[in-house]
């Protein structure tokens, strides 16, 4: 009924080719904003911070940047965890040498260099294709993760082998370190999140993006009408690259505030990231959120379940988290492939027509 | 000969050893990928699982005791049996099979004619599955698993190998479970090349691998196909499973050797039963020597967790189909 695009009359070129062509959409869109900037900042506390805010937002950037690359140009990679590694050393290195760098520059820099390690190791995707890229980027996985134990420079040669954030602040308030005010990571946070999200949707539906969908669909059909697929190839490791670093880094200074690369980087979180990937949907940017929140809420509630109502020991919960996140991923698979966004693709279509469906 | 020249020299060998447990993982993913074009990554989790039901069943656990005990509040943790070894091999194997029927049923039969990447996501899933469950089962511990594989260093090589250096040089050390598992393996390629070449079963395999539409049009039936490699590949997980967990204790890290098989079959080619063995080989040798040679004394070790893989990726970008995979024809 109020969901639909008659008597919605676009008049101009840019009406035409907006992002949310239904009316509904915009005013939801902006809605969800005001809500994000204008309301959360003033109710949240630590908990909800560190339990699920925090993790959402930051996980959310790295599954727009694996989306990119896996659901946009179908290059499948399983060096994420590696790539975040980059960001969060870089972001260290970053605070620790120029001490008086603002932490939005850091963040932006240490995304740059990640892009950089991007394309070195996407440079193999040229020739190699399928699964085997998907296992080359293994390499980057686990190179990565040795370098940044064995190379005393990385962690400034401390004696624990970790590194950790130095304090930094926003106007005057604290968002890295010790002591730090919940709204102010949020607000830090959510506008990466946001800005970095405007950008990606823009960027898939712009040229690069075709160039992207093109080189999924068919590579040599892409080459044939003119896609350069080495441009297109490298943008899409660079670009995914530099928001799985902006990520890592986010990661290091805002979430953990100190990090063992090994713990924090591992194929683990290469693994959690292209969940969400697929569970949210491949080649879509709500998807990559929808992902984040489902992978990010789903321990969070099991764990309130199992251990706060039925008493569990935790190892056990951990046990079952796995059989359940495993069974869940097989189930979409089956069911929906093409993920949570596909869900909400089809919930639109039927709200179009609602309440008179014929 | 200098003591340096024979201690590189045992590296070499026992790379080798080494590199014959990585082509037993690797043979298992070469086999589903030929038949049924499914990467499955959760060999390394299937090994896993085969050795922690082995292990439970030849000490009677209960299974899921932690979950019973947890909801009921009782006490059970064994039957307060102990099979032999053999028996309890067998009822794995069983266990395998039943993994194979419920896999082809459940997940593989509702994936028919999705791509690839899908299917490979799947069994990703399917290992976190396993993973779980077979902690949930079996509990979390790392435990011993013994099933009469003789360990240790071999006295007889040493013996017969010490006349070879001067006086300081003691013989050869090899563990006798390196070579037991050699052994095994040997035989378990002999046994799959002769399966495949001489029975009907095995010609059936062979049609499928090649091409599924015709082999269903000559009354193949691909899902009795499927569910035999899925057999077959658990049962050399299984033995990879009792190999290294003889080796190491059966533990969560036991899963990672499907890391480890994975440059394998990069440097072997994903369709190439010879190439997993080669590739097994290569990689076992090379990331010992490049530790013995390299990695320890310049750059602080630990480097066999990325050199196999920086070494397929090299090779691979001059060889995209590996040493001895097919030939990637692709047409628009």
């Amino acid at each position: 009924m109020f969901y639909r695009e008659a008597g919605d009359f676009k008049t101009t070129y840019a009406d035409d080719s907006q992002t949310f062509p239904i009316k509904f959409d915009r005013y939801r869109y902006w809605a969800v904003l005001a809500f994000a900037f204008l309301v959360v900042p003033f109710i949240i506390n630590d908990y909800w911070l560190n339990a699920v805010v925090l993790p959402f937002l930051i996980y959310s950037v790295a599954a727009i940047g694996l989306n990119i690359l896996t659901g946009y140009c179908g290059q499948v990679s399983l060096g994420s965890g590696g790539f975040m590694a980059v960001g969060a050393y870089a972001c260290y290195k970053f605070m620790t040498s120029f001490p008086g760098m603002d932490i939005f520059s850091v963040i932006l820099l240490s995304g740059f260099v990640t892009a950089a390690v991007g394309i070195l190791f996407g440079l193999p995707s040229l020739r190699i294709k399928g699964f085997y890229l998907a296992v080359a980027t293994l390499a980057a996985q686990f190179f990565l993760v040795w370098l940044f134990n064995k190379v005393p420079w990385f962690y400034n040669y401390s004696a624990s082998g970790q590194i950790n954030a130095p304090e930094r602040t926003v106007f005057g308030y604290a968002v890295t370190g010790a002591e730090t005010h919940a709204w102010a990571v949020y607000l830090v946070a959510l506008i990466f999140v946001v800005v970095l999200a405007v950008i990606a949707r823009n960027l898939t539906r712009g040229s690069l993006g075709r160039k992207w969908m093109a080189i999924r669909d068919m590579d040599i059909a892409a080459e044939i009408i003119g896609v350069n697929p080495m441009t297109a190839k490298l943008s899409a490791f660079a670009i995914s690259s530099f928001y799985v670093g902006v990520s890592g880094a986010m990661f290091f200074v805002l979430y953990l505030g100190a990090v063992e690369v090994g713990e924090a980087f591992g194929i683990g979180k290469s693994f959690i990231i292209l969940f969400m990937v697929i569970i949210g949907g491949l080649g879509s940017i709500f998807g990559s959120f929808a992902g984040a929140a489902f992978m990010v809420l789903m321990p969070v509630l099991l764990k309130n379940v199992m251990v706060g109502q039925l008493g569990w020991a935790t190892d056990l919960a951990a046990h079952f988290e796995f059989v359940i996140v495993g069974g869940l991923i097989i189930v979409f698979l089956i069911l929906e492939p093409h993920g949570l966004a596909q869900l909400w693709r089809l919930a639109k279509e039927k709200l179009r027509l609602w309440p008179f469906p014929h | 000969m200098s003591a340096g020249f024979y201690y590189g020299t045992e590296v070499f060998l026992n790379g080798l050893m080494t590199g014959v447990l990585y082509s037993l993982v690797a043979l298992g993913f070469v086999l589903i990928f030929k038949s049924s074009g499914i990467f499955n990554y959760a060999q390394g989790v299937m090994a896993l699982f085969a050795a922690l039901t082995l292990v439970g069943l030849q000490d009677g656990q209960v299974p899921f005791a932690h979950l019973i005990n947890s909801i009921f509040g009782t006490q059970v943790h064994h039957f307060g049996w102990h099979l032999p070894a053999l028996l309890a091999i067998l009822l794995t194997a069983g266990v395998m099979v039943i993994l194979a029927i419920v896999v082809e049923r459940y997940i593989l039969r509702h994936l028919v004619n999705q791509p690839d990447i899908i299917l490979f996501m799947a069994t990703i899933g399917l290992a976190y599955f396993m993973e779980g469950f077979g902690d949930l089962m079996w509990g979390s511990e790392i435990k011993k698993l013994d099933v009469g594989i003789p360990q240790g260093g071999n006295l007889w090589i040493e013996e017969n190998t010490a006349f070879l250096g001067g006086d300081d040089f003691y013989g050869f050390y090899l563990d006798s479970l390196d070579i037991v598992a050699a052994v095994f393996a040997g035989l378990l390629v002999l046994s799959l090349v002769l399966f495949s070449q001489y029975t009907k079963t095995g010609r059936a395999l062979r049609a499928v691998a090649d091409d599924h539409q015709a082999a269903l049009s000559v009354g193949i039936s691909l899902r009795f196909i499927w569910v035999v490699v899925w057999s077959i590949a658990g049962f050399i997980a299984l033995v990879a499973g009792i190999m290294w967990g003889s080796k190491s204790g059966v533990q969560f890290s036991l899963s990672l050797i499907a890391l480890k098989a994975l440059p394998v079959l990069m440097l072997g080619g994903f369709t190439s039963i010879p190439g997993a063995i080669v590739g097994g080989l290569i990689i076992g040798v090379g990331e010992k020597m490049f530790e013995f040679l390299i990695g320890a004394p310049f750059l602080g070790g630990a480097t066999e967790n990325w050199f196999a893989y920086m070494l397929a990726l090299v090779f691979l970008v001059f060889r995209p189909q590996g040493l001895f995979g097919d030939k990637i024809i692709e047409r628009v």
